[in-house]
Parts: C-alpha cells; sequence; structure tokens
C-alpha cells in the first residue's frame, strides 16, 4: 500500500505537491483504477481547497481533473477586492508511462520513467486576466522519474517541469504586458521513507520561477520554491491520508507557511 | 536555466542511481536450479542470495520461522479470490516447504532448495499481475503477524520482485 502516491494538489498521481512517475490508483496492467481526492492548505493569510480525481488505465495512462480555489481572506478586502474573495483554477491533466516499474524492477537502478501534461485554466477575469493583464491559461508539461529501493524502503522522485505558471497558475502565467512568456525549466524532487505497509514519511521541494516580482511595486509578488514534510497513512487500501507542513515561500507580500491536509479514496 | 536544471536532474537520478546499485541485492551466487527444458529462459534468479551473515535469517526465527510464516501465507492464499486458484487443487504440503527453502537460501540460512526455477514453475499458469500482488500483500500480512521488521521484510520482497518477469503472464 501507499506505493501508488497520493493525489498532488493539481490531481496528478504523486506527493502533495510534485507529480511522480507513478500512475495513480493500485489498478495493475490489466485494470482501470479510480481514485479522488479533496486537500486543504492553510497558511497564515491564505487557503487554498482543491478537489478532482483521476482515471488511470492499465499502468499506463493517468487523466485527471482538479478545481482549485485560492481564497484570499483578509488580503482580499485589503485590496479592495472583497472579504474571503477567491481566484479559482481548473487543471487538467495526463500521464503516461513510458518504461519501468518502480516498485517490480527491484534488480535494476532504472527508474519508472512517465511524462505528463497539465492544462490549467483560471477563471479570475477581475485581477488575473483583469488588472494584472496576465494570461489565464497555460500548459505544464512534465517529466518524472521515481524508484522505491525496497531493500531500503525509499522512494525517491525526480521532476522537470516546463511552466510559464505564476504561482502554480493562480497568478496567471508569464510576465506583465505580454512580457517573459518563456517557458522555464523547474525541478521538483521528492523523498519518502516507508515506515510500515500502511505509513510514509517524506519531504519534497519545487522550484518556481519567479516572472511578478517588480510588478505592482517592489518584492511584493516575489514568488519562491515551495518545500513540505509529510506523513501519508492507509487505514485501507481504499483510503489514504496525508498531513504535512508546508513552507510555500512568498505568495503576495508575506512567506506562506502552513498546514497541509489531504483525503484520498481509491478504486 | 533549463541547462542548470536539467544537469541538476541528471546528477540527482545519477547520485541517486548510484545509491540504489550499491544498495541492489548482491548476489552471493547459490548455483540455480537446473531447467529441464532448454526453451525455458529465466531473466530473474530463483536464489538470489541477498545478504552474507544469517541476521535477516534468524530475524525470521530460522527454519521454524519460516514454516510457520508459509503455514500462515499458505491459508491465507487459500483465503484470498486473487491467489486461491493457483493454490487450491496444488500440493500446498510440497509448495510450502520449497518456499520455506527458497527463503532460507535468499537469506543465506543453512538450507538447499530442491525446487525448479520460478519460470519453470510458472509456466502456463497464466499469473496476472493483481495474483502477483495479492500473493505479495498476503504474504506482507502473514508476516506482520509474526512480527517480522518491515524493513526485513521489504528486504525480503525487494528480492523476490525481479521474479515477476518469470512468473506474470507466462
Amino acid at each position: 500500500m501507499l506505493t501508488g502516491g497520493v493525489s498532488t494538489i493539481e490531481g496528478a498521481g504523486g506527493g502533495g505537491i510534485v507529480p511522480w512517475a507513478l500512475i495513480g490508483s493500485y489498478a495493475t496492467r490489466n485494470q482501470i483504477g479510480a481514485s479522488a481526492f479533496v486537500t486543504g492548505v492553510d497558511t497564515q493569510d491564505f487557503t487554498l481547497a482543491s478537489y478532482g480525481g483521476a482515471v488511470s488505465f492499465y499502468n499506463r495512462l493517468e487523466l485527471s481533473v482538479a478545481r482549485q480555489n485560492f481564497n484570499l481572506r483578509d488580503v482580499g478586502a485589503a485590496i479592495g477586492l472583497g472579504n474571503r474573495y477567491t481566484i479559482s483554477q481548473t487543471v487538467i491533466g495526463a500521464k503516461l508511462r513510458l518504461f519501468g516499474d518502480a516498485v517490480l524492477d527491484q534488480d535494476t537502478i532504472l527508474p519508472q520513467f512517465a511524462v505528463g501534461v497539465q492544462y490549467k485554466i483560471n477563471d479570475d477575469k477581475t485581477v488575473v486576466g483583469g488588472a494584472l493583464g496576465l494570461k489565464r491559461k497555460g500548459v505544464d508539461i512534465y517529466a518524472s522519474a521515481t524508484k522505491i529501493v525496497l531493500s531500503q524502503s525509499l522512494l525517491l522522485n525526480a521532476t522537470v517541469r516546463l511552466t510559464k505558471a505564476n504561482q502554480y497558475g493562480i497568478l496567471g502565467f508569464g510576465g506583465l504586458g505580454g512580457k517573459d512568456q518563456a517557458y522555464k525549466a523547474q525541478f521538483e524532487g521528492s523523498a519518502a521513507v516507508l515506515l510500515t505497509r500502511k505509513l510514509a514519511i517524506g519531504g519534497e521541494f519545487r522550484t518556481k520561477s519567479n516572472r511578478l516580482e517588480g510588478a505592482l511595486g517592489g518584492t511584493s509578488f516575489r514568488e519562491e520554491n515551495a518545500y513540505d514534510f509529510f506523513v501519508a497513512y492507509a487505514p485501507t487500501r481504499n483510503i489514504s491520508i496525508t498531513a504535512a507542513y508546508a513552507r510555500l515561500g512568498q505568495i503576495a507580500l508575506a512567506r506562506q507557511n502552513g498546514a497541509y491536509v489531504s483525503l484520498q479514496l481509491g478504486f | 536555466m533549463l541547462k542548470t536544471t536539467l544537469s541538476l536532474a541528471l546528477l540527482l537520478g545519477a547520485s541517486t542511481a548510484a545509491y540504489a546499485q550499491e544498495n541492489l541485492a548482491p548476489n552471493y551466487n547459490v548455483a540455480e536450479p537446473a531447467v529441464s527444458d532448454p526453451s525455458i529462459k529465466p531473466t530473474a534468479p530463483t536464489v538470489p542470495v541477498i545478504t552474507d551473515d544469517e541476521h535477516l535469517y534468524e530475524t525470521f526465527g530460522g527454519r521454524e520461522g519460516l514454516t510457520a510464516l508459509m503455514d500462515d501465507a499458505m491459508a491465507r492464499w487459500l483465503q484470498n479470490p486473487k491467489t486461491r486458484p493457483f493454490f487450491e487443487a496444488a500440493d500446498q504440503t510440497k509448495i510450502k516447504a520449497l518456499l520455506v527453502e527458497q527463503f532460507c537460501v535468499i537469506m543465506h540460512g543453512p538450507c538447499t532448495y530442491s525446487g525448479r526455477t520460478m519460470a519453470e514453475a510458472h509456466r502456463g499458469m497464466n499469473v496476472k499481475e493483481g495474483n502477483f500482488y495479492g500473493l505479495v500483500e498476503e504474504l506482507q500480512v502473514a508476516m506482520n503477524k509474526r512480527h517480522i521488521p518491515f524493513r526485513a521484510q521489504n528486504r525480503l520482497i525487494a528480492a523476490l520482485a525481479p521474479m515477476h518477469r518469470d512468473i506474470i503472464d507466462k
């Protein structure tokens, strides 16, 4: 159990914020599987609620969708948008396993390798599309390599992502005024220790581009790398609960640290 | 930026690979069973010895512990619909005895494996990946019941996992 990973905030199977090469759910090469998740991230200034699901086909293809609601809480009122102003986006994802089996191939160093895309559609025409004049749609492309070193009870993952997104797409895509529109490569990593069949602990990090710093007054829109430390628990084969401490770096004015809780059901 | 990130990824990949290689099951070379039919080409060893001391074997309780483990595991395989069809009509006593020998040899215990290669033993059985995982999961439950530490369990399962190439869809 837990060898299929959990659902990231963007819907793809992986850790909390990093997609892995694993195809979500426990479906084998002969089966179709499905999963659903709900995740909440609560920092001192903001709340992110994300929910969605994925369908996986024959341990080969994973199709996912996630809906993210980013609540500005008091900050919304402070900048004249009204209390609890929320920016929402939808992430539609596809991931294809190219080769390798992270679990079964324990006699080779070859990891499981997958490529994926995430099409992100930000709904916010007032701030993101309006006041900031940013693009509201973008496509992320990523490649992930994941290995479970079972003899050491370890899971290791490395992901490279080409993206134009600001803060996962919550603040749109590319720079202000149509500038800085090129893809930039970001690096994401995860490591986890399997403690029991039902329990794993680990950490993740994710580099982010910084296209909006300088916009609208100095450092207020600086974007920084994100980290988390998680505990994942699967009381049964179909349920997993992940709790994490997330350090998301600066998001609008202040560094955001907080709690991450996620529930996933898999079939 | 792209180049830096890619080389960082490759560097991490390479160090991960080096780390994994050091920790992959080394083989202390026990002779593999002979294959009676030359058309069978095993792709993974049946008795990959993974340690040069008897600590792991003792963690499993030696021959007595392995015998009790296989008694429990077989009872579970006969209960689980994913594994039952492969065992209910088989000579369960013989399979248990051979698995005790196989696990004993893999963990550097004082045993000799008298069975066939995994490739030959599973030929024509049409074991699916779901059946294979079902067997491993019941084995894990049985090991938990015997309070075998999780890390020791994983060392054994890591040695057995590559056998999937000789077992699944054969």
